[in-house]
C-alpha cells in the first residue's frame, strides 16, 4: 500500500516535470529575441521596454536556470503576468477555474447518469433491441463534434424553443437557477461524446459481470434482476470506467476551450483561446501547466476511488 | 421471529408424495454444430428428506441437470423439454421472473467454486441476508440475528467478526461455508450441492460434506449431491444416479450401487475412485476412452467405444432402463455386469485385444482389493 502510494506521487512528479518543461520550452525555443514573441503585437517595443522584460523574465541567465527559476515561482504559485491583460496568470486562473470546473463536473455528472443506465440496460438486454438501438445512438453520439452538438443544442433550445439563453453565463453566486439555465446546454455539449464512450464501457464490462459465478448465485438466491443488477454487477462493472473518467478528463477540458468559446463562457478554455489569438505565451504557458496539474490530480484521485470500490486492493 | 426458516415442517402438513418428480428431461443446447444433448431423457423421483447423490465424469451433464431441474439455464441457447414436477408444480415453462418465488426460498444451491461465487465486492454479511430479507421481509437487525445463528450452524468461528467482512478475507473453506449458510438462509426444502467440494483442500472436502449432510438432517431436506467421485457420494446418499452423456444409465439404493452394480460405466468409476493410500481426488482419468460427442452421439450405446464388454448389439440398438433385483434399482445395458453373458462378452474381448478391455483387466485385481479396504460401502 504504501509502496503504492509512493509509486503514484513518483508519477505525478514526473508528469508535472515533463509537461512544465515542455511548455518551457515552448516559449524558449520562439524563433527570433522572445521578447519580440512575449510582448504582444499590440505593445511598444522601444529598448527600455526590451530591457525590462528581459530582465523581468531572467532572460539572459542560461536556459536550465531559467526553468529551474520559472519552476520554483510556479511553485510557490507565481505564474508570471500577462503583458497583455496586466494581470497575474495565478489571479487569472483563480478567477475562472470556478466556471470551467463546474462546467467539467457538471458534464462528468450528466455523462454517468446517462452513462451507466444505458450501459447497463445494454448489457441486461443483449443483443435485443433496447441494446441495438442504444448502441446505434451511441454510435452517432460519438462521430458527433461537442461543437456541432452545441450549435445544435443552442438551435433547439435558444433559438426554436426559447427555452435557455444562447450564451453568456451566470455564477453560482447570482443565484442557482439562473446559474443552471446557463451552464445546463453547455455541459451537455460537452457530455455527450463521454456518454457515448463511457455506457459502452459499462455496456461491455457489465456483459462480462454478468457470465460471473456470483451473478448466478445471485440468482439462484431468487433476488430480482434490478437488484442484481445495481446491487451486485454495478461495483464490479464500474472499475474501468472510473479509470476512463479519470483518462478523459484531459480531453474533457480540451472540450471545454471549445464548448466556452462558443458559449461565450468566461472559463479557462475561453480564456486560453484569447491569449493564443493575442499571442499571450505566458498566459498559455501557465494556464497549460495548470490544467496538466489539474489532469494529473484527477487521476490521482482516480486511485484513490479505486481502493474505494475494489476492497481486495486495499489489502495488497 | 416470525420468519423462523429452522423448521417449517411443524406447522406443514408433511405430504407424503415425493417432492420432486423428474419425467424425460431433456436440455439442449443450439450451437453452431448442432445440438448439444447435454440432458438426453432423465427420468427419477426424489422423496422428501432424501439425498440422490449425481455422478459422473465431467461433461456428463451433471451441472446442466440440476441446473435444468432448478430452471437455473441462464445461456439463451439451451432449450429444455420434459417435465419436473416439484411439490406437484410444474416447473418446466416456468419463466425466470415466476421461479425467482421458488429460488432461494424452496430450492437453493450450492455451488462447485466458493472462491467465485462470492461477489467479491459485498460483504459476507449482506450476501448472507440479502435473500432473507428479501423474501421474507425481515428487518435488518433480526436478519443479522439470523444470519449470525446460520454461520454458528456452518461452524465458522466468531460469527459476529465475520459479519463485515469481504469474501477475500476468508479461506475456501470459509467461504463455503458461507456458500452454505447463504444457501440455506430461507428454509429451503430441496437442496443442490454442485461439486460442492471439488475446488476445496482434500482435509477440507470432508468437514464440508459431513456439513452438509448434517444440515440437511436437522433440516429435513432433500437434497441432490453433485459430484464426479463415487467415494464422495458413498456414505452420503440414499440413492446414486450415475450419468454418462446425459442419460442416468443406472439409478439405485446407494448400498445395492456398490453391492452390485450392473451398468460397465458404473463399474469404470467406481474403479477410478481414489485409492486410500493415495487421497488426492484425481479426475477420472482412469477410464479409458474419451466422453462421448455430444452433438453426434454414436449409435446404440452411446458408451460402446469404451466399454469393455461391448458387443455387437450394443453398436446398433440403444438399451432401455430396465429393473434389477432390488427394488429402486435400474439400468440401461445390453450385458450388464455379473452376469455369463458379460463375462463371456468380456473374454471375448479380451480374447480380440479390444484396447479398452485389456485395461480394464488390469484394473480389476487392484478393485477387489479396493472393496476390502474401503469402508465407502456404508
Ligand atoms: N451453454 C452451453 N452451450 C453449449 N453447450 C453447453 C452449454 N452448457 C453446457 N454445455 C455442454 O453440456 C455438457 C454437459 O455439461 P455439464 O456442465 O453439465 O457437465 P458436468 O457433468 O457438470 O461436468 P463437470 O464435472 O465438468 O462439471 C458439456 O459437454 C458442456 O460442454
Ligand atoms: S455392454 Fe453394451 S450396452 Fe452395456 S454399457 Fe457396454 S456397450 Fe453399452
Ligand atoms: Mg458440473
Amino acid at each position: 500500500m504504501f509502496q503504492a502510494v509512493a509509486i503514484r506521487i513518483a508519477r505525478l512528479v514526473a508528469t508535472l516535470f515533463v509537461v512544465s518543461l515542455l511548455t518551457f520550452m515552448m516559449t524558449a525555443l520562439l524563433p527570433g529575441d522572445p521578447v519580440n514573441a512575449i510582448l504582444p503585437p499590440t505593445a511598444p517595443r522601444d529598448q527600455a521596454t526590451i530591457d525590462r522584460v528581459r530582465d523581468e523574465l531572467g532572460l539572459d541567465d542560461p536556459l536550465p536556470i531559467r526553468y529551474i527559476n520559472w519552476a520554483a515561482d510556479a511553485l510557490r504559485g507565481d505564474l508570471g503576468k500577462s503583458y497583455v491583460t496586466n494581470q497575474t496568470i495565478s489571479d487569472t486562473i483563480k478567477d475562472r477555474v470556478p466556471v470551467t470546473a463546474q462546467l467539467a463536473f457538471m458534464a462528468v455528472f450528466i455523462a454517468v447518469i446517462m452513462a451507466v443506465p444505458l450501459g447497463i440496460l445494454g448489457a441486461y438486454r443483449e443483443g435485443r433491441w433496447q441494446d441495438t438501438s442504444s448502441s446505434a445512438a451511441m454510435q452517432v453520439m460519438l462521430s458527433v463534434p461537442n461543437f456541432v452538438t452545441g450549435i445544435f443544442l443552442i438551435w433547439l433550445f435558444a433559438v426554436k424553443l426559447n427555452w435557455l439563453p444562447s450564451a453568456n453565463w451566470s455564477r453560482i453566486s447570482d443565484g442557482l437557477v439562473a446559474n443552471l439555465k446557463t451552464s445546463i446546454l453547455p455541459a451537455t455539449a460537452l457530455a455527450t461524446t463521454q456518454i457515448a464512450i463511457f455506457s459502452r464501457l459499462v455496456r461491455s464490462d457489465m456483459i462480462a459481470t454478468l457470465k460471473e459465478n456470483y451473478i448466478l448465485s445471485a440468482r439462484a438466491k431468487g433476488l430480482k434482476d434490478r437488484f442484481i443488477l445495481f446491487r451486485h454487477a454495478l461495483r464490479p462493472s464500474s472499475l474501468s470506467l472510473v479509470t476512463i473518467i479519470g483518462i478523459n478528463f484531459g480531453a474533457l477540458l480540451g472540450g471545454t476551450v471549445i464548448i466556452e468559446t462558443l458559449f461565450a463562457i468566461p472559463g479557462l478554455g475561453f480564456r486560453l483561446i484569447n491569449a493564443i489569438s493575442s499571442r499571450d505565451f505566458l498566459a498559455i504557458q501557465g494556464i497549460t501547466v495548470f490544467i496538466a496539474f489539474v489532469y494529473v490530480l484527477i487521476n490521482a484521485l482516480v486511485d484513490i476511488l479505486y481502493l474505494v470500490i475494489d476492497p481486495r486492493i486495499r489489502k495488497g | 421471529m416470525a420468519a423462523a426458516p429452522q423448521s417449517p415442517r411443524l406447522t406443514e402438513q408433511v405430504s407424503e408424495d415425493p417432492l420432486l418428480v423428474v419425467e424425460d428431461l431433456r436440455t439442449h443446447f443450439k450451437v453452431e454444430a448442432g445440438m448439444v444433448k447435454a440432458v438426453d431423457g432423465v427420468s427419477f423421483t426424489l422423496d422428501r428428506g432424501k439425498t440422490l447423490g449425481i455422478v459422473g465424469e465431467s461433461g456428463s451433464g451433471k451441472t446442466v441437470l440440476a441446473r435444468s431441474i432448478m430452471r437455473l439455464n441462464v445461456s439463451p441457447n439451451a432449450i429444455t423439454t420434459g417435465s419436473v414436477r416439484y411439490n406437484g408444480e410444474e416447473l418446466v415453462g416456468k419463466s425466470a421472473k415466476q421461479m425467482q418465488k421458488l429460488w432461494g426460498v424452496e430450492m437453493a444451491m450450492v455451488f462447485q467454486d466458493p472462491m467465485t461465487s462470492l461477489n467479491p465486492l459485498v460483504k459476507v454479511g449482506r450476501q448472507l441476508t440479502e435473500h432473507l430479507r428479501y423474501h421474507l421481509g425481515v428487518s435488518k437487525k433480526e436478519a443479522r440475528l439470523n444470519a449470525i445463528e446460520l454461520l454458528k450452524s456452518v461452524r465458522i468461528p466468531e460469527p459476529e467478526n465475520r459479519f463485515g467482512v469481504y469474501p477475500h478475507e476468508m479461506s475456501g473453506g470459509m467461504r463455503q461455508r458461507v456458500c452454505i449458510a447463504s444457501a440455506l438462509a430461507c428454509g429451503p426444502k430441496m437442496l443442490f450441492a454442485d461439486e460442492p467440494t471439488t475446488a476445496l483442500d482434500v482435509t477440507v472436502q470432508h468437514q464440508i460434506l459431513n456439513l452438509l449432510q448434517k444440515q440437511q438432517e436437522d433440516r429435513f431436506m432433500t437434497m441432490i449431491l453433485v459430484t464426479h467421485d463415487l467415494g464422495v457420494v458413498a456414505g452420503r446418499t440414499d440413492d446414486i444416479a450415475v450419468m454418462y452423456a446425459g442419460r442416468m444409465v443406472e439409478k439405485a439404493p446407494t448400498k445395492h450401487l456398490f453391492a452390485d452394480m450392473r451398468h460397465p460405466y458404473t463399474e469404470a468409476l467406481f474403479r477410478s475412485i481414489p485409492k486410500t493410500s493415495n487421497p488426492k481426488h484425481t479426475r477420472l482419468s482412469a477410464i479409458a476412452g474419451r466422453p462421448p460427442d455430444l452433438i453426434n452421439p454414436p449409435p446404440g450405446c452411446k458408451f460402446s467405444p469404451r466399454c469393455p464388454y461391448v458387443q455387437d448389439r450394443c453398436r446398433s440398438e440403444e438399451p432401455q432402463p430396465q429393473p434389477a433385483a432390488a427394488p429402486g434399482h435400474s439400468f440401461s445395458c445390453h450385458f450388464p455386469v455379473g452376469t455369463p453373458e458379460s463375462r463371456a462378452a468380456f473374454d471375448a474381448n479380451f480374447e480380440a485385444g479390444l484396447p479398452q478391455t485389456l485395461a480394464a483387466a488390469g484394473e480389476i485385481v487392484a478393485t477387489e482389493e479396493l472393496v476390502e479396504t474401503s469402508g465407502a460401502v456404508n
